[in-house]
């Protein structure tokens, strides 16, 4: 048996130095909204020659459309406008051609209305609200034990934490979007940080069945021992896909990916390392 | 008994294989010096039931996303239409947008009402079409056809335009009038044209107006715009008529499907669209089936790398529920969108764990002294609590985020649902391969051992 609960402090200062950074990229630099919650139009061209940005930024501006990113790669673009209307699409995509020369392939092309993407943010809200609500019930309820939920609900907010401030440094750095898929993403690693957090709980709770109540401390000890490899396999497992995903996958869902991997690490070290001791503690407090 | 029950796993096996193949097999095998050839088809099923036939095939149905098309969001504009008629008007709407979307050709179109808070809106799916602006015109025209005749007080011009300014009066005859408008070609020169049956009694009032026209034109409108202005030979009674221009195939389609739909009941503009074109569906459905093999791969490696014979066995299990899964996506079936492949492939690295958590629990019975066979049954026994606890929670987010009963307060997009629905499937089917047939397979695998 490992004394795993002995290092709290060196799992606090972790916990802290995580969720610091991530808090700080949140509060300095804050997140791009996709046009999923903003509205907007996105496009991407394909083109038979070579194109630049400097003469698309020009025609763009011809037609007095606002860009707000746009990206060239050999002959493919990408931008992201203001929202504009399908006729508009279309005479965008005719100057681009007759500038060019070229036929133009649509790769891509989403128009989101503001409208719309305000109702998709609230609607996204609440969806988000009711699934943690509706996960707090069912930990209260599978423990039985307000200690033990009160700790899982530790480790879920932990969890969303570190998910969220790192996704503000994707957002910064990598120019991730937060769109519907990364709420999806956040609330798939509450219900995984819990899935986890469970495994750990239930053999505590196998111990006191057995043996009576003894010292928390040492059941709690016991049952790190005894979890700790299925969870790192678990974790493991599902992160081979994840990566894979991320490596491989196709580019829509990359940051998708990777706010589960994310999410997936933190799920797994929260349960020992924060709920563990948290449900410990609280046991301990409030008997 | 136990043959019964044998023949019916092989029987539910060899279905759920079938439903997989990903295409035809050829057979060819020298039998007793024959040769024969022969191939395995794909399930179809196609029989009378009751009324009804029913005509299936399993193939995977992939999501716009995948394959390409694009997804149109119409706002309606409802301020006009009395709260009565409201759900008529609406229905009508989404109905003739249907005919008109089918008339024009796309195969499988989807058109849908949406219901959020007071506002109303209709979405329409139209796989395979990427230019946007063509398909909201076609589906947003308000297309009503005119036959006007001149007004009496001017007098015939030689002049075409003049002609168009002297038609202004109008004759009561319309496209309600219109029984059915199709596509038809010159038999002198080939040219396309549009032929109209009218109803009887658009029949009746175009005999009158061509009876009093002899020799004059008459102006042939779709909403202002005169589409053609032919000189009446002759009274023409029968109810039939052709509208010849200067038309394109296409043109003459597009105007018959519009003179066939009429007008819209509620007027309709486009909020959300989103196209994406058939190379990057292709190319992302190629990345994922890459990236979930070779994530498979690694993780049944690393299975048999860290627990041997148990660890094949598991991967026996993995490939077993790849492959239900795979069949439940096509039998239902589900439309697999980008979301949808990634939590599938999301949820395959979690049904492991119901594995990994019943191996640690028999080593640990293991490392108590128990044998074998003692270990496997109070490990399955010990496993199972926490295996079912643990995956209710994942089940109950992707039942919020799928939004079963169409909530209107929660997202009814299809990405997310995508996602919450394969997630969901797979963690159910995770809960029976991860358990009974991994329980299965040490049994038989171990019996046969000793």
């Amino acid at each position: 048996m490992i004394n795993f609960l002995k290092y709290w402090r060196q799992y606090a200062t972790i916990s802290v130095i995580v969720i610091g950074i991530g808090l700080f990229a949140l509060v300095r630099w804050g997140f791009t909204y996709s046009i999923d919650f903003v509205g907007g139009t996105n496009v991407q061209y394909s083109f038979d020659t070579p194109i630049d940005e400097p003469s698309i930024r020009e025609v763009v501006g011809r037609l007095q459309y606002e860009i707000v990113d746009m990206s060239v790669e050999k002959n493919e673009v990408s931008m992201r406008l203001t929202a504009i209307n399908e006729q508009q699409e279309q005479q965008l995509r005719q100057e681009l051609s007759d500038y060019y020369q070229s036929e133009i392939t649509i790769i891509r092309s989403e128009t989101v209305g503001p409208v719309i993407g305000a109702e998709t943010l609230q609607k996204t809200g609440i969806a988000a609200i009711i699934a943690i609500i509706g996960i707090l019930l069912y930990v209260t309820y599978a423990f039985r034990n307000l200690n033990f939920a009160m700790a899982a609900i530790v480790a879920l907010v932990h969890d969303a934490v570190v998910v969220v401030g790192t996704y503000a440094l994707f957002s910064h750095f990598l120019g991730a979007q937060l769109d519907t898929l990364f709420v999806t993403a956040l609330l798939t690693t509450m219900s995984f940080s819990v899935h986890d957090t469970i495994v750990v709980f239930d053999q505590i709770r196998d111990y006191r069945k057995h043996y009576g109540a003894g010292k928390i401390e040492e059941y709690a000890n016991r049952a790190l021992t005894e979890t700790m490899v299925r969870s790192l396999n678990n974790s493991f497992t599902i992160m081979f896909m994840l990566l894979a995903l991320v490596l491989l996958g196709g580019s829509s869902i990359r940051f998708f990916a990777l706010a589960l991997l994310v999410g997936t690490i933190t799920g797994t070290y929260s349960s020992p390392f924060v709920a563990t001791p948290e449900a410990v503690w609280f046991e301990k407090m409030r008997g | 008994m136990k043959v019964f029950r044998y023949a019916f796993i092989t029987f539910i096996a060899l279905t759920i294989l079938w439903i997989d193949l990903p295409g035809p097999i050829p057979i060819n095998v020298g039998l007793f010096g024959k040769r024969i050839k022969t191939e395995i088809p794909l399930l179809e099923l196609n029989f009378q039931l009751g009324k009804s036939r029913v005509i299936r095939n399993f193939r995977t149905q992939l999501g716009l996303d995948l394959r390409g098309g694009s997804h149109l969001v119409f706002q309606t504009d409802t301020s006009r239409i009395d709260m009565a008629d409201l759900e008529d008007a609406l229905q009508s709407t989404r109905d003739i947008i249907e005919q008109r979307v089918n008339l024009f050709g796309i195969s499988e179109p989807e058109v849908r009402t949406i219901k959020s808070g007071n506002v109303h809106r209709i979405s329409v799916d139209l796989p395979g079409v990427y230019n946007v602006a063509q398909a909201s015109q076609l589906i947003g025209q308000t297309a009503q056809l005119h036959f006007r005749e001149e007004a009496e007080k001017l007098s015939p011009d030689a002049s075409g335009s003049a002609v168009f300014n002297s038609l202004i009066k109008e004759t009561g005859l319309t496209g309600k009038d219109v029984k059915k408008a199709r596509v038809d070609f010159n038999n002198n020169n080939g040219t396309p044209q549009v032929a109209l049956a009218f109803t009887p009694a658009g029949a009746k009032l175009f005999a009158q107006i061509t009876k009093r026209n002899v020799g004059k034109p008459v102006g042939i409108f779709l909403d202002e715009l005169l589409i053609s202005a032919p000189t009446v030979q002759q009274e023409i009674i029968g109810g039939n008529a052709v509208i010849s221009g200067n038309f394109t195939t296409e043109g003459a389609k597009q105007l018959a499907i519009a003179i066939n739909s009429g007008a819209l009941p509620v007027p309709i503009s486009l909020i959300e669209q989103r196209s994406i074109g058939p190379s990057l569906g292709a190319i992302e459905v190629q990345k994922s089936v890459v990236a979930g093999a070779i994530g498979l791969g690694m993780v049944m490696l690393f299975m048999i790398g860290y627990y041997g014979r148990l660890g094949v066995l598991a991967s026996v299990a993995l490939i077993t529920y790849g492959l239900i899964n795979l069949a439940i996506f096509r039998a239902v079936p589900i439309v697999l969108t980008l979301p949808g492949v990634a939590g599938f492939i999301l949820s395959i690295g979690m049904a492991v764990d119901s594995n990994i958590l019943i191996f640690e629990r028999i080593k640990e019975e293991q490392r108590k002294g128990k044998t074998f066979e003692v270990s496997i049954r109070l490990g399955f026994g010990r496993a199972i609590d926490a295996i079912k606890d643990a995956n209710l929670t994942t089940m109950l987010v992707a039942f919020i985020l799928f939004n079963p009963l169409n909530w209107e307060f929660l997202p009814q997009f299809g990405l997310v649902r995508g996602f919450a629905l394969t997630l969901g499937i797979g963690v159910a089917t995770s809960l029976f391969t991860g358990v009974v047939i991994t329980n299965w397979l040490i049994k038989v695998f171990y019996k046969q051992k000793k």
